[in-house]
């Protein structure tokens, strides 16, 4: 299994970083009414992190929008009530963090959503995050997927998606 | 609180775990619980008798964790025991400590021995993590793989060179790749160790006219079914100096995280023949606490 596993290493590509078209520039402060006004960027699917999955199953085992609102609200409620990270939300943007984590869990379960925030590498740029934050984050995730009553396969499906973006987010 | 959970492991597990749980439930859950493994009989981080490449404990803020463990076998003949403790620094190195006893129970009248004749050793071990992370890393195949060494001291050193056994001590080197497969909610696990050692040294290193390493494989397979519970199986082989027809060990077992600090691992194991008492089999209970 060692030589099947060393092998598959060898051979294992690493996604390219998000080369990604840029379809058009967004210009938050004018589109969102009541967020904060943030400089102009480019928006592209690609900054989403990763690509969704296929079909619909797992945008139903989420329980499509209503779900997934739910999911990301108590996932921010959970990080802001936590001591160990909720200084690192303070003075950011709660509206639009609300807004784009929707947008995107919705993109990546498939669920047909555009994805219009910024790319993982550059809004958690200069946080200083370290793993523990990352799997604080994950902790509080997985208690409002079990709230939302979410399947544990179909959790680890999801945490599968997101698990790589710690080398995004994380910088060590 | 966490000491008292410590002093409590031998005894106490059910009033541990409920101290614990009280404490509070927003830092229950962590890192995905159970993917860090339990204490294996040598003290590595592992599974029972199998060596993974995680490094033991959660992550903790200053990036320190570390954890001990006590077990306890029945088998048929002989009663297998350890306790050990081990530490995780900056999810990177792993050093641990571990105690083991072999308690020949009634079998040793037989063996010539004595009534409750005891072989024991002490494992002192270090692992380093090379690269890969078997959580993070979702998107590859590469897992993580870590290299480690094990000093083991054997006592019983009469005994143990007339059976045959050229040493009491000995080094063993392993190299083990663990990956955690979240789409497929599967652990997977194999290690390759150089070793000299007779029933993990218990019963001495080498041979006669055999002190050569051998390269042995560890595998296990874990499934994880809840949050708290996994399920696998794992297998290890191991070399035969003494002549003594020395078999593979294999166990099937369940690993149940109380909570982060508190976990309880059951197994039903098979040791094959053990000093010519044949079908060693039994079950394995295992208790570790995490702090
Ligand atoms: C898989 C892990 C993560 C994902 C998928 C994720 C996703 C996102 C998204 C979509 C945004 C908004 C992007 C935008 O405004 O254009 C964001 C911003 C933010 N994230 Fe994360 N994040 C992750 C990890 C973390 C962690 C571990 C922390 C801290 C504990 C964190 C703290 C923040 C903060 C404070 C912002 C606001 C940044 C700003 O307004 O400039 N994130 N994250």
């Amino acid at each position: 299994m060692i030589q099947a596993l060393l092998f598959a290493a060898a051979v294992a590509t690493t996604p390219a970083p998000a080369a990604a078209p840029t379809f058009k520039i967004e210009h938050p402060s004018t589109k969102y009414p009541g967020e904060e006004e943030i400089a102009d960027y480019a928006h592209a699917p690609a900054n989403a992190g990763t690509t969704p999955f296929e079909g619909d199953g797992m945008w139903k085992a989420f329980h499509e929008k209503a779900g997934v609102d739910r999911v990301v609200d108590e996932l921010v409620d959970r990080s802001l009530a936590d001591p160990r990270i909720s200084d690192i939300f303070k003075s950011h943007d709660m509206v639009r963090l609300r807004r784009t984590l929707k947008e995107q869990f919705c993109y990546l379960l498939n669920g047909g959503c555009d994805y219009s925030g910024r790319d993982m590498k550059t809004v958690h740029k200069d946080m200083g995050l370290q793993n523990t934050d990352f799997n604080a984050l994950v902790e509080h995730l997985q208690v409002a997927m079990d709230h939302e009553k979410i399947g544990f396969r179909d959790q680890n499906r999801f945490l599968a998606k997101l698990a790589p973006m710690q080398r995004q987010a994380v910088e060590r | 609180m966490r000491k008292i959970c410590a002093a409590l492991l031998g005894a106490g597990m059910v009033l541990c775990a409920q101290a614990a749980q009280a404490q509070t439930e927003m830092r229950e859950g962590g890192k995905l619980l159970l993917t860090e493994g339990v204490s294996n009989i040598e003290g590595a981080g592992g599974g029972g008798i199998a060596t993974w490449a995680l490094i033991t404990g959660y992550e903790t803020r200053d990036g320190i964790g570390a954890n001990v463990h006590a077990t306890g076998i029945q088998l048929k003949d002989y009663q297998f025991r350890a306790y050990g403790a081990a530490v995780g620094i900056r999810d990177r190195v792993e050093l641990s400590y571990a105690h083991q006893e072999f308690d020949t129970q009634g079998t040793g009248v037989k063996l010539g021995l004595g009534r409750d004749f005891t072989f024991s050793q002490d494992v002192y071990g270090a692992k380093v993590k090379l690269l890969g992370d078997a959580v993070y890393d979702q998107d590859s195949w590469v897992p993580q793989v870590s290299v480690g060494a094990q000093y083991k001291r054997a006592s019983q050193s009469g005994v143990l060179s007339f059976l045959g056994a050229k040493d009491n001590s000995g080094v063993d080197w392993f190299v083990a790749a663990s990956k955690v497969f979240l789409n497929e909610s599967l652990v997977l696990n194999g290690a390759v160790r150089e070793t000299k050692a007779n029933q993990t040294g218990l019963l001495g290193f080498g041979g006669p006219g055999n002190d050569n390493y051998h390269t042995e494989f560890e595998g296990s397979a874990a499934l994880l079914l809840t949050k708290r519970f996994a399920a696998g199986v794992e297998y290890r082989t191991k070399p035969n100096n003494l002549g003594l027809k020395e078999d593979d060990w294999k166990d099937v077992f369940v690993a149940y995280a109380l909570n982060k600090h508190l976990s309880v691992t059951a197994a039903y194991v098979d040791l094959g023949e053990i000093a010519t008492f044949r079908n060693q089999r039994g079950g394995y209970l295992s208790l570790q606490a995490g702090f």
